[in-house]
């Protein structure tokens, strides 16, 4: 298998059939389990110190997909998250804005509002969020209701269980109605690797959704345990930088669920660097679903410009 | 600041307490040598003056033997192993404690960086001392006989790659076994050597159980040749050991060489690449490719041979060359001139006979040794590069095409320490590992150690085991 020299031609061929596309996926290199997760752990071992510590924590900042995905969510709380994604740092004007706010199809036009002229862009998690078990009419129909709000990223979830059970070519199918459903908006597939299990398996998702026309792929819902880790990320940056070398093409990734401090965060962009490489450093090309991580990556930046650690109470909760 | 640039992230060095100068261990206390020249020990990464260290000659040999004969037979030869054990837990323990001075110590004698002394070192010594303190009170039990017995004093010399690690494989064996040890470590790397001694003394171990003698070959081999030495062990060069295979032949002396290497790293087709690619860079790169085991010939399948080359230039682009205490830093420094200079050598010697050498854009410092992570293409089993221990950062690649014929390529060489195989198929590894003539067989990984697996070569590697119960009975007669 080489990944290397496959043409875009070639690609295109590869998903001419279910039984190629099958071929293609399993004919992938294998991840082996011991070395993904070591070279992992080397990874975490960088030290990230003052310039490049306060680099790492902006770009952290610049990368959040602030989140709320809960059946208690009300336009008042997505109004809040909206102003915090606009201003994280009520007291330091110098810290930069999120990339994204991230909430459920009905909240679209909500936050759209709020964000209006901020440029920090609105995402949606549709097709049946979080399991994705409807039909596919349901799953565009929800994408198109989360389009017509305003919403500029669209999440959509994989059929874990046509996925597990073969049916690959049913699930690069819904990848590409959601894909036209979409429209304009960018898409984030998300693979849901805690429920993938294997790092072949999300190897092969990866490459799965990256075929099927995925501007992002994406680890997890954060509704399922494990969500995101790091050497599940390094497998799928392995992945889009793979896709890279064969097509051109840049495909970003997000880590989502689970990543709630800042020394976490910067592992990861560590990761990024050396895996995929510095082009990979952008909010474009990689996020960080993550609710919880922001007011860490806030507090590490004011320990960094005064020396000392505030309190948690001199941030805001949303 | 538009790229991520990793800022310098030095360790401390004021955790160390670097003397002026140090004399012998002998008997339990640092003594000045009679008979011997003073030398220097410096830092490679910066050729700064670390201390000035005492060379034995044959006189402070000679009493470092007595000492430990007279430890042997009063103390540590009659005590119980369960007694020896704690001793040796105590030392596992301090050394645990003190793990972090011992780090920066070994990467400041020995130009190795900080990430691999304060990772992969240090805690392998505690882990060995830990592992032989559990048998000291168990030889019985080790397969060896009902009454095993230690052989006496133990006369051991190491080398330089790994100076405390290759000081726990060889004392905290012998001492579980019950012998008493003379050790003379690396002359350019000391340092460890000597807070060794001083941990025995922290320690309580009662004095002349370790002895200590610095210096360079001529103090190794009054060492080796002394009378009243029962048990040789050497770590080091193929040329050395030949050596002191001949001068203890015919002796009553009992021996362990563990010697060079040129390791076959086999890639076949359907390996996992990306961990292929780590364990082609862990297998070379690892402490400055200053390693016996190292995976220094990768033998790639013809059909993927392309692939494997981009991605490993790649990611050879990501090695971070610089000061061994900087913790971001992935290859240190070379440990000596005398070692560029043969590092070099060879290479040159490689370009002449046409392999195509290549290193990634690396910046190397002014001061100290230094060469780049380098790798040889178009090599053939002909040339110098692919037969020859260079002992540096210097890979050499070569191709085939059917199992038989990796392994025909990975056993054509002098030497049989270690062999590396890369494949998703369970069978095609145990039936390679069958055939390769390898002291230790790796699959899907590299230079991966533990206190429990036996390690050792074949042919010119070196005969005997060190570590686990193989490591024990090298410290036994029966």
């Amino acid at each position: 298998m080489t990944t290397l020299d496959s043409g875009v031609d070639s690609l295109a061929d590869v998903t001419s059939s279910e039984d190629r596309l099958r071929r293609f996926l399993l004919g992938l290199p294998g991840v082996d389990q011991v070395g993904a997760e070591a070279r992992a752990a080397t990874l975490s071992t960088r030290s990230i110190k003052t310039t490049a510590k306060a680099y790492a924590l902006d770009l952290a900042i610049s990368m959040i997909d602030l989140t709320t995905l809960e059946g208690q969510d009300t336009p008042g709380k997505v109004r809040a998250l909206c102003a915090k994604a606009k201003r994280p740092d009520p007291a330091d004007p110098t810290a930069p804005q999120v990339a994204a706010v991230c909430v459920y199809p009905d909240l679209v036009a909500t936050a759209k509002h709020e964000l209006k002229g901020s440029g920090i862009n609105v995402a949606s998690v549709a097709t049946a969020f979080p399991s994705g078990r409807s039909s596919l009419a349901i799953k565009v129909q929800d994408t198109q209701d989360a389009v017509a709000a305003g919403a500029d990223e669209v999440d959509m979830v994989i059929d874990r269980g046509a996925f597990l059970s073969g049916r690959y070519g049913l699930v690069f199918d819904e990848i590409t109605a959601i894909r036209e459903a979409a429209g304009d908006a960018h898409l984030k597939v998300i693979l849901e690797t805690g429920e993938l299990v294997t790092y072949d398996n999300v190897r092969r998702a990866s490459w799965l959704a990256m075929l099927a026309g995925a501007d992002f792929i994406k680890t997890s819902t954060g509704k399922v345990s494990p969500a995101a880790t790091l050497p599940v990320t390094l497998v799928m940056l392995e992945a889009v930088r793979d896709y890279h070398e064969a097509t051109g093409l840049h495909i970003g990734v997000k880590p989502a669920g689970g990543i709630r401090t800042a020394k976490d965060a910067i592992k990861y962009l560590v990761t990024v660097n050396e895996t995929a490489g510095p082009d990979w450093l952008d909010p474009e090309l990689f996020r960080f679903g993550a609710s919880s991580l922001l007011n860490d990556l806030l507090m590490q930046r004011t320990k960094l410009a005064t020396g000392h650690y505030p309190g948690p109470d001199y941030f805001t909760l949303d | 600041m538009s790229r991520f640039e990793y800022a310098p992230a030095p360790e401390s060095r004021a955790i160390v307490d670097i003397k002026s100068s140090y004399g012998l261990f002998i008997n339990g206390q640092f003594t000045d040598a009679t008979d011997g020249k003073p030398f220097k020990t410096i830092s490679p990464a910066s050729e700064e003056v670390l201390a000035e260290v005492s060379e034995a000659g044959p006189a402070d040999v000679d009493k470092a033997v007595r000492a430990a004969r007279k430890a042997f037979e009063k103390v540590w030869g009659p005590m119980s192993g369960k007694d020896r054990a704690k001793y040796l837990f105590r030392i596992a323990r301090l050394i645990q404690e003190r793990s972090r001075e011992l780090a920066v110590l070994e990467s400041l004698d020995n130009g190795k960086p900080i990430r691999e002394s304060r990772d992969v070192d240090i805690p392998l010594v505690a882990a060995h001392f830990f592992y032989y303190a559990g048998w000291a009170d168990k030889l019985e039990y080790a397969g060896v006989g009902d009454d095993p017995q230690p052989w006496g004093v133990a006369g051991q010399v190491i080398p330089w790659n790994f100076p405390m690690l290759m000081l726990a494989w060889k004392i905290a064996p012998a001492l579980a076994a019950g012998n008493t040890v003379v050790l003379k470590p690396a002359e350019t790397t000391p340092l460890t050597a000597l807070a060794f001694a001083e941990i025995c003394q922290q320690a309580d171990l009662p004095p002349g159980v370790v002895n200590i003698v610095t210096g360079a070959g001529r103090t190794g081999q009054a060492l080796v040749e002394h009378p009243d030495v029962d048990k040789v062990a050497f770590t080091g060069s193929t040329e050395v050991g030949r050596a002191i295979a001949k001068s203890v032949a015919g002796t009553h002396k009992a021996v362990t060489l563990e010697l060079g290497g040129k390791a076959a790293n086999i890639v076949f087709e359907d390996a996992p690449i990306d961990q292929t690619i780590e364990g082609i860079v862990n297998g070379i790169f690892f402490n400055q490719g200053h390693v016996c085991c190292a995976g220094s010939r990768l033998l790639v399948q013809e059909s993927v041979y392309d692939e494997v080359l981009a991605r490993l230039k790649r990611r050879m682009g990501t090695l971070r060359v610089g000061d061994p205490l900087d913790k971001n830093t992935d290859i240190g420094a070379i440990n000596s001139a005398a070692q560029l200079a043969k590092i070099r050598e060879l290479s040159q010697i490689g370009e002449d006979e046409g392999a195509e050498r290549w290193s990634p854009e690396c910046e190397l410092p002014a001061n100290g040794y230094w060469f780049p992570p380098t790798v040889f293409t178009g090599v053939s089993q002909a040339h110098r590069i692919a037969r020859e221990e260079i002992f540096g950062p210097v890979l050499s690649v070569l191709t085939f095409r059917t199992p038989q014929e990796a392994v025909e390529k990975a056993n054509n060489t002098p030497f049989g320490l270690s062999a590396g195989i890369w494949t998703d198929k369970g069978s095609r590894i145990l039936w390679m590992a069958n055939q390769l003539r390898a002291g230790v067989v790796w699959a899907n990984t590299f230079n991966r150690f533990d206190p429990t697996s036996p390690f050792g070569g074949y042919k010119e590697s070196g005969y005997g085991r060190e570590g686990g119960r193989h490591g024990l009975e090298a410290y036994l007669a029966h």
